[in-house]
């Protein structure tokens, strides 16, 4: 488990391609520069979607946790 | 990586293949890429302000069995899709010219995701790739 406190979590789950990465996109763009944010998603397309766009954007993928039928993906807005 | 404009023909009116469209316009907006949009036929008419929310159906090809996995999947609405893309990146949607013509459309008849009418050598004037017809 995680040790970073994280400032807003979102819950994805159950939600199709792309919708999970668009909720982090909106996230990251309303959040403040270091803030911590938790995307919970059950797409398998997230799994690689996530680490691609933050790569992109430049953001910092702290962690990801894989949980029960989903995963955890920590983030920090890093601009 | 390649920045280049990503350049969509919508042609078909099917929720299936619109979703599609929005589900790819979505994913190259978030990856930085312009998306040059053009509706044509019956694209344009799903783009309808009173009709983008009404059923349009699948694609034949989607047969019984394909529709009934399209309607559980469920998922956000393409003008939803669409529009959370539009927010993020550069997303120009122009409906055809000649097809605005043929239904006796003014801009004004259609949802505000589309920014404007244009004809088919504009299209191309921002077209600066391959074209993707759908």
């Amino acid at each position: 488990m995680t040790t970073v406190n994280i400032d807003r979590s979102i819950d994805a789950r159950g939600m199709p391609c792309p919708g999970p990465l668009m909720s982090l996109i909106g996230a990251i763009r309303e959040g403040e520069l270091g803030d911590v944010i938790e995307v919970l998603s059950s797409d398998e397309g997230s799994k690689t979607d996530i680490p691609a766009w933050l790569e992109k954007s430049g953001h910092e993928l702290v962690e990801t946790v894989p949980d029960d039928g989903f995963m955890r993906f920590i983030v920090r807005k890093t601009r | 990586m390649d920045d280049s404009t990503f350049s969509l023909v919508l042609f078909s009116g099917t929720d299936d293949k619109l979703n599609a469209a929005a589900v790819l316009t979505a994913g190259a907006a978030a990856m930085g890429r312009k998306v040059n949009i053009f509706l044509q036929y019956w694209a344009l008419d799903a783009f309808r302000a009173d009709r983008v929310l009404k059923d349009h159906g699948v694609a034949p090809e989607a047969g019984d069995e394909g529709a009934e996995a399209f309607q559980r999947h469920g998922g956000q609405h393409w003008s939803e899709i669409f529009r959370q893309a539009k927010d993020i990146g550069a997303v120009g949607i122009h409906a055809c010219s000649l097809s605005m013509e043929m239904f006796g459309l003014t801009v004004d008849d259609l949802d505000p995701l589309v920014d404007d009418q244009h004809g088919v050598a504009s299209f191309f004037m921002e077209a600066d790739g391959p074209v993707t017809f759908i």
